[in-house]
């Protein structure tokens, strides 16, 4: 029976961190220590891209190398964003730490700024998050208090600000670009890369952006070294993940494991209890719901970045979404159609127009009213899915297509006209 | 602008809050940043995104009432018009909908007699379906005026309505 191997989850639970002095008994801030005394900002970069550590937003990019992009000797000022805006539906592991562990995040965060030159960060969090922007309000002005953030952290000449800065409602600002945009108090566009944040980000001045899973991964590669990081998991997944289980398994939760020592059904079953009522699953979305669903018949694979690549999907953002065999699959189809269609920023045609007409062909399907050749419709919409500036077309085309491909007869069930000799079938008996 | 909605109408939170518009503006090192985090305080002292409070963040912050009204209308979470005392946010999106959250939006429709985005006569309470709120582990799940309920049920939900003052 596979078991959590918990690193970044290792206190949550079973002790109280909210403030610097439990997270100081659970050896918290000595990482900051490490790397304000004893590192070059070269070292730390070196350090985190020896580990493997990779983005956990979704893109998977290698965060040393990352980092690594900060022009040398920039004159402007360099910026750090953590994005904390996790809205991939399916997604909830970054609350937890945001939450439970405040101080961690933070902690990374400094590190990440004195390796790239940073002296101020912008933790950006959904406006939804009322609970962990406050959390994270207090943890903020209880380390400035404890000099941990402000002018000469640790005496060690090094000054560094962190301010939490609350979205409002808009899944687009999740998208580097678009996170940028609504920090500098726009509408949150998203904008053409190149240029690239490192480059030309906030204010038009360099700037990382990382997610909260992943700024909180770097204490520990700092602390224990990035080779006993990259010695957990696999070659394209070091340390370890946090996985979010959700939909039709009897204990959902977010749990943290290793890549590679269990199958994706094994995940289910173990870590989720199966499916409610012992039914069958009939679908999963193995990384937030932009992914490409898998069928029942595709779980038997390692759960690694790898295999479920293989497989056509990807792990995304960690969140694993089961649907047993009850699952109307057009029906969820659209629901994550109209998701997209509310999300789109609406900047770019095909992603303004194109998650509109998914949603309107697949109402139609869904009640009925579909018409022969709506399948091939859609698939040709499909087509455009790297005409926009952002990603979020291809996050909406991704399911659409996948939906289509792994469920097809349920969506030609809904078009095909029913004979006549079947309505005289199912007409009641006289 | 209408000129009646200068002055008297528009100064309520540099009359209010003076000290917060300051401490906020000082966190950004560019002006316009402030504007998310000055509608979240005129949201708070109107009790709503009117259009005065539109008016005044942009007087705050030089730029015209459009610009404000731009950036209201692209971020959901701003209210243009009055919400309940209890302003319940409902989880539709997938693991929530998998789990139940159809009928929990129903019990709730039909225990308070309003259809989603609406206010009930007596402005108690108001009721939104909302995208996903990352409560997908503990789904379905609601925020009422930001506090989360998980793991809801059609009884739970009505526990919870009935316990409200």
């Amino acid at each position: 029976m596979a078991e959590e191997t918990r690193v970044l989850l290792q206190h949550i639970g079973s002790a109280d961190l909210l403030t610097v002095k439990d997270y100081r008994e659970k050896g918290g801030y000595r990482a900051l220590e490490i790397a304000l005394k004893d590192k070059t900002p070269e070292q730390i970069v070196e350090e985190v891209a020896q580990s493997g550590l990779k983005g956990r937003g979704g893109a998977g990019f290698p965060t040393g190398m990352k980092w690594s992009f900060i022009p040398k000797d920039v004159e402007k000022p360099v910026y750090l964003c953590c994005n904390a805006d996790e809205s991939e539906p399916g997604t909830c592991k970054d609350r937890i730490i945001i939450e439970q562990n405040p101080h961690l995040l933070l902690e990374g965060i400094l590190i990440a700024c004195r390796a790239i030159g940073s002296h101020q960060a912008f933790i950006y969090i959904r406006g939804e998050f009322h609970r962990g922007a406050n959390i994270l309000q207090m943890a903020i002005e209880e380390a400035r208090r404890e000099g941990l953030i402000g002018k000469n952290i640790l005496g060690a000449g090094f000054d560094c600000e962190i301010a939490v800065y609350r979205g409002a409602g808009a899944y687009i600002c999740g998208e580097e670009t678009g996170l940028l945009t609504s920090l500098e108090g726009q509408r949150g566009y998203p904008r053409n890369k190149p240029p690239f944040p490192a480059v030309a980000g906030l204010y038009d001045c360099p700037t990382i952006i990382n997610n909260v899973e992943t700024l909180s991964a770097v204490p520990v590669i700092i602390e224990k070294g990035g080779a006993w990081y990259a010695a957990y998991g696999t070659e394209k997944s070091s340390g370890t993940r946090l996985l979010c289980l959700s939909g039709h398994v009897n204990t959902p939760g977010v749990y943290e494991i290793v890549l590679g020592n269990m199958t994706i059904r094994e995940f289910i079953r173990d870590f989720g209890g199966g499916v409610p009522g012992g039914r069958k699953i009939k679908g999963v979305i193995p990384g937030g719901s932009s992914m490409p669903v898998l069928r029942d018949d595709q779980l038997d694979i390692p759960l690694t970045v790898e295999d479920i690549q293989k497989a056509g999907s990807s792990l995304g953002s960690g969140a694993m979404i089961v649907m047993d065999e009850t699952v109307d699959m057009v029906e969820i189809a659209l629901l994550l159609a109209k998701f997209y269609e509310h999300e789109s920023c609406g900047q770019c045609t095909p992603c303004r127009e194109g998650t509109h007409w998914f949603v309107q062909i697949l109402e139609a399907v869904q009640q009925g009213e579909g018409r022969p050749g709506d399948i091939e419709l859609l698939l040709d919409i499909c087509r455009s899915e790297y005409t926009s500036i952002c990603p979020l077309w291809a996050a909406a085309v991704w399911p659409v297509r996948a939906f289509l491909k792994q469920f097809r007869e349920e969506f030609e069930a809904k078009i095909q006209p029913r004979s006549m000799e079947a309505e005289a079938e199912t007409a009641p008996a006289s | 602008m209408p000129e009646t909605l200068h002055n008297q109408e528009t100064r309520k939170i540099r009359d209010q809050q003076p000290g917060k518009i300051d401490e906020i503006l000082r966190r950004f090192p560019q002006k316009k940043s402030a504007s998310i985090p000055l509608l979240y305080l005129a949201w708070d002292i109107y009790g709503y995104i009117s259009p005065e409070a539109m008016i005044e963040v942009a007087e705050i912050l030089d730029v015209s009432p459009a610009y404000i009204q731009g950036i209201v209308s692209f971020y959901t979470m701003f209210p243009l018009k009055m919400t309940g005392n209890y302003h319940i946010e409902v989880c539709a999106n997938i693991s929530c909908h998998l789990t139940g959250a159809q009928e929990v939006l129903k019990t709730l429709e039909n225990r308070l007699g309003i259809h989603c985005g609406e206010r009930t006569g007596d402005g108690r309470f108001s009721l939104q379906a909302v995208e996903c709120l990352a409560g997908c582990s503990s789904a379905p799940c609601m925020q009422i005026n930001g506090k989360e309920y998980t793991h809801l049920t059609p009884e739970k939900v009505i526990e919870i309505i009935d316990s409200l003052d």
